[in-house]
């Protein structure tokens, strides 16, 4: 591990100044991730800005509706949260499928958004990867690659994005808040995580110095039907081989007032289900429906060599999660 | 101040037996037990070691360049092949580090950092530049691999046996089962990475060497330390106090302990060395792969006439180890016609070894599950197919058995798991998205012993020292050990204090082969019954010094008795198949034991259901890749290195049957530590085509796999 500085800040501003102060700083929540990374020698940070202690571990209520979630609440705090387990149960039940106990009480909302594939290529400073190192080649493309991207991947990068909560965040139409140099912005959490395309290297659309303050859950997607749910090599404990984020509210009338559906597993960022979700909207959510609509969507697959299996596993999911919400309407 | 002892004690109720909570579970649960990265005593002076590992498959190195290394703060030195100590010759090849420029596989070690801290020593490996000529590689094991050769041995046994005609006899049989199963490579993975602390006192023939090993078995470790350095052996003190798991894979002694004693030779300080996770998947083990073709010929009731397991498996390219997985179709059926023959394969990967139940493991899924096929082909219940196929006497020996509890096991958990109301027929319980079957194998270990010492004192206030080098890797030795050592003398477990995990003790074989309370326990029952026999005919006050009694089984514990001595178990799993996406999870395992007396059935439900989870974990989650771009293995953390977790294992529940057999040791005891994994992962498989339909034969079952099948 290469020696760095640490600076622990007291507030937002304090931390983005230290940010800007130090070339190669880093920002350090719960660190679950960026200190294995760091000991491998993948992530070379100069100074780490410690921001696990920033005021930013609060869950409220904007007095406009939705819930404003602070970038430093743990992951354990937020999934056992009542109003998150009334209201976005999708997302509480994404946080419990994802990693440990003892990785959720220490892992931050920002954190989880900021964590890094774990493509084995990545994590292995012997080999080539594009993401580590840009223009070395992609080693799993070729090499050992069943955990890896269906949807969205390019000849750079067929990495995926680990986060089981970020699948939920996007189906539930979450946004993110971003303090910067330039002042505060907000984005998507669907925007938030890019493609690899020609730069697999960059996972998100943060900008250099840029601090997650907040994840906004809207008041839109408040207490409407929703489920996550998640196929994975044990029950506890492991990434998702395929995951499903699905919110889905039927009207009166019996037709799609609101469907929103996220892949996780599948791709370089949450992979939002556009194509399934336009064939629903407004149609009655029939098995036939349902499964016209997934299959659109995975039309647009583009398995490895050896991740075929996650075409039909992400439909049959997809599939299952939209008909339960369908069937447990009042 | 002498105590006087009553010449005739009244006895205390026998330990053994009793259910005996671990002697150092307080210390373990409450921190203060030490292992051999985290001793109390680490001098102020200690340097700590890291590891470069090569990044090639096949090649020599060119070159190192160690500037950027020794420029950085705090870095001490960085040996390489061509500066580290040379050292003296070993028959493990695997311990011959930093001795020439090859790079026999990836992850093999080709320099050493050196460092004040261990975050200096990281940081200084890091910087090492290796440079390569590399060759081609293939670290790709096929059935028809050109270089395949069969090898004299197999687990010390001969590869290849054969009794009749097996070919023959399989084409005349009316029913004929030929299939082919395939075992990944597997990780031992212990939650206690490897790690060594070691210190040189004194100069010249003065000089001492003392390490801390985690190890499971602190005698050959020294024993090889010995040739190594150049040493005698008393000049050398291996400590391995305590071990959290090794599963075989600290069975022999591994690079980390040459490297630390290497390097505080070369810098004059005691040396830390803790293997970080990453590095063990290549320099400590596996189980290597098998593709297993079992062919089985019977007669329409069952009666097999011809028995053939064939087995090829890899290794490495500088020492051959044989995964045994042919050996138990010597021991379990009878049939007049029998092959079992195994080859292996030389590839650019690291060197296999033991892992929990090397050969009975992979071996008895394949044979257990192509019993299972039979038993279909049949249309014969499977338990009923082993009863029909039970022998006299061990099929490949003549030799009697010395106790054969198989079908004791069978009955026995069919009345406790509820096998007669089984509906034979496969993928006939469906409910909702769930398949639900049941599944039966059999299971096998040898009974195996080695020659220990131990000593026994009666001291003079009392209490008793019993002391052997025995080593507890987390199976609770030291109280099964204490608890044979007060029934000897004939007192209270607790007058009774075990020391072990030291060179400095009465010299022990090491854990492994389930074979550690039988060797030990022989030796310090020996030790006590002669202490009490002293005793006995003592008059008067102890001495201060006590009076002491030492045992070696060299004699009994080497003699090769006129029986075939193995443990056996049935295994039973009810499992359920997510039919959307391919999960398969267990929702009860039960395993039934004939493994001679239960010394403590506390510690023996532990190690029996701790196996059952191992076999649990090798049936539905555990697999390594060799990476056939790079070498070496893919997965190197516990995140992607899959053991089972608790959700993974809802109801595991272990028993067993009384059995005496005089033909064992003094205890009556068989090892416990492996039969539990052994049918596991069969009775899972076969739970499976049950509940499915479908035969799975490659092993892990992970929706990967299973998913595409069920479409």
């Amino acid at each position: 591990m290469k020696p760095y500085g640490y600076v622990r800040a007291r507030s937002v501003e304090e931390a983005t100044a230290a940010h800007a102060a130090h070339p190669g700083a880093r920002y350090l929540a719960g660190g679950t991730n960026l200190v294995d990374l760091m000991k491998h020698g993948v992530e070379t940070p100069g100074t780490l800005v410690d921001v696990s202690r920033l005021p930013l571990d609060t869950v409220e209520e904007p007095p406009g509706g939705g819930l404003r979630v602070g970038a430093t609440v743990r992951n354990s705090d937020l999934a056992a949260h009542p109003l998150v387990r009334e209201r976005y149960p999708v997302l509480s039940q994404a946080l419990l499928a994802g990693a440990s106990g003892q990785l959720r009480n220490i892992a931050t909302t920002g954190g989880n958004l900021l964590q890094r594939t774990r493509c084995p290529y990545f994590q292995d400073t012997g080999t080539p990867c594009n993401k580590r190192a840009p223009g070395t080649g992609c080693a799993a493309r070729e090499g050992v690659h069943r955990d890896h991207a269906v949807l969205g991947h390019s000849p750079h990068c067929v990495a995926t994005h680990p986060s089981d909560m970020a699948v939920a965040l996007a189906a539930l139409d979450a946004t993110v808040e971003l303090r910067g140099p330039d002042g505060e912005r907000t984005v998507p959490v669907t925007e938030f995580h890019r493609l690899p395309g020609d730069h697999p290297e960059r996972d998100t659309v943060v900008r250099p110095g840029e601090l997650i303050t907040a994840v906004v859950l809207p008041p839109g997607t408040a207490g409407l039907p929703s489920a996550y749910r998640k196929a994975r090599d044990r029950a506890s404990y492991a990434f998702a081989l395929a995951s499903v984020a699905a919110v889905l509210d039927v009207a009166g009338d019996g037709t799609v007032r609101h469907v929103a559906l996220a892949f996780g597993g599948l791709a370089h960022r949450p992979w939002r289900a556009r194509l399934a979700e336009t064939a629903l909207l407004g149609a009655a959510p029939t098995e036939d429906a349902l499964a016209h609509a997934v299959e659109a969507e995975l039309g647009l697959a583009q398995p490895l060599r050896d991740n075929a299996f996650k075409v039909p596993l992400a439909r049959n999911l997809a599939h299952r999660v939209l008909s339960e919400l369908a069937a447990d309407r009042p | 101040m002498h105590s006087t002892r009553a010449r005739v004690p009244a006895a205390p109720a026998p330990a053994l037996g009793v259910a005996t909570e671990r002697i150092e579970g307080r210390d373990k649960v409450t921190g203060t037990a030490r292992y051999a990265g985290e001793h109390a005593r680490t001098p102020p002076d200690c340097a700590y070691a890291w590891p470069v590992p090569a990044t090639v498959a096949r090649g020599r190195v060119t070159a190192v360049d160690t500037a950027g290394a020794l420029a950085l703060p705090g870095t001490l030195a960085v040996l390489t092949p061509g500066t580290a100590p040379r050292l003296g010759e070993s028959d493990d090849p695997t311990l011959a580090v930093l001795q020439d420029d090859a790079v026999p596989h990836r992850g093999w070690y080709v320099a050493l950092a050196v460092a004040e801290t261990l975050e200096d020593a990281r940081a200084a490996a890091q910087a090492v530049r290796v440079t390569y000529a590399t060759e081609p590689h293939d670290v790709t094991l096929t059935e028809d691999h050109p270089d395949a050769y069969r090898p004299e041995q197999a687990g010390g046994r001969p590869a290849l046996r054969e009794r009749g005609d097996a070919g023959g006899a399989f084409t005349a049989a009316p029913v004929r089962v030929d299939v082919t199963y395939r075992v990944p490579p597997l990780h031992n993975h212990p939650m206690e990475p490897h790690a060594a602390f070691a210190r040189w006192d004194g100069e010249g023939d003065g000089a001492h060497l003392t390490v801390y090993d985690s190890s499971q078995g602190a005698d050959p470790v020294r024993t090889a330390l010995a040739a190594l350095f150049r040493l005698p052996e008393d000049r050398i003190t291996v400590v391995s106090e305590h071990v959290g798991g090794g599963f075989g894979s600290k069975g022999t002694p591994r690079p980390h302990v040459v490297l630390a004693a290497m390097a505080a030779r070369h810098t004059g300080r005691p040396v830390k060395l803790a293997l970080p996770r990453g590095h063990l998947a290549a320099v400590v083990g596996h189980r290597a792969p098998t593709i297993q073709r079992v062919r089985l010929g019977a007669e329409h009731d069952g009666t097999l006439t011809s028995l053939s397991h064939e087995v090829t498996t890899h290794t490495s390219r500088v020492k051959e180890f044989v995964e045994q997985a042919g050996l138990p179709a010597r021991v379990m059926y009878a049939s007049p016609h029998s092959l079992t023959d195994h080859h292996v394969v030389p590839l650019d990967v690291p060197t296999p070894s033991w892992m929990r139940a090397p050969g009975e493991a992979p071996g008895m899924y394949a044979l257990e599950s192509a019993m299972d096929e039979l038993a279909g082909a049949l249309g014969m219940d499977p338990i009923e197919l082993r009863v029909r196929n039970e022998p006299a006497t061990e099929p490949d020996s003549g030799l009697p058995f010395s106790s054969r509890g198989l079908l004791a096991c069978l009955r026995e958990g069919a009345h406790r798991f509820g096998w007669a109301d089984r509906d034979p027929r496969p993928a006939a319980r469906r409910e909702g998205r769930w398949l639900t079957g049941t599944g039966v194998a059999a299971a096998t270990y040898p009974v195996l012993v080695s020659p220990s010492t131990a000593a026994a004192t009666a001291r003079h206030d009392g209490g008793y020292d019993i002391t052997v080098n025995a080593t507890d890797i987390g199976t609770g030795a030291r109280t099964v050990l204490a608890q044979i050592a007060a029934d000897a003398l004939g007192v209270a477990v607790g007058s009774v204090s075990i020391g072990i995990g030291s060179t400095r003790l009465p010299r022990a074989p090491l854990a492994g082969g389930s074979s550690g309370t039988a060797s030990w326990g022989w030796a310090v029952h020996r030790a006590c019954t002669r202490l009490a026999e002293r005793l006995a005919r003592h008059t008067g006050p102890l001495p201060a010094e006590g009076v002491t009694a030492v045992a070696d089984t060299a004699e009994e514990a080497g003699r090769t008795p006129p029986f075939a001595r193995h443990a056996f178990g049935a295994h039973f799993a009810e499992v359920q198949v997510d039919t959307g996406t391919g999960e398969v999870r267990v929702r009860r395992l039960l395993g039934v034991y004939a493994a001679g007396r239960i010394l403590n059935p506390r510690t023996a439900r532990s190690q029996f259901i701790g196996g059952m989870v191992m076999g649990l974990g090798m049936a539905l989650t555990e697999h390594s890749t060799a990476d056939p771009a790079f070498g070496g293995f893919a997965e190197r953390d516990l995140a992607s290195y899959h053991v089972p977790s608790n959700a993974d294992v809802p109801d595991v529940d272990a028993h067993w049957i009384d059995e005496d057999d005089p033909h064992l040791n003094p205890m009556g005891s068989k090892g416990i530590g492996e039969i539990g994994i052994v049918g596991t992962p069969a009775a899972i498989g076969n739970a499976v085509h049950h509940a499915t339909g479908v035969r799975f034969r490659e092993l892990p079952l992970t929706p990967d796999r299973v998913l595409p099948a069920l479409a």
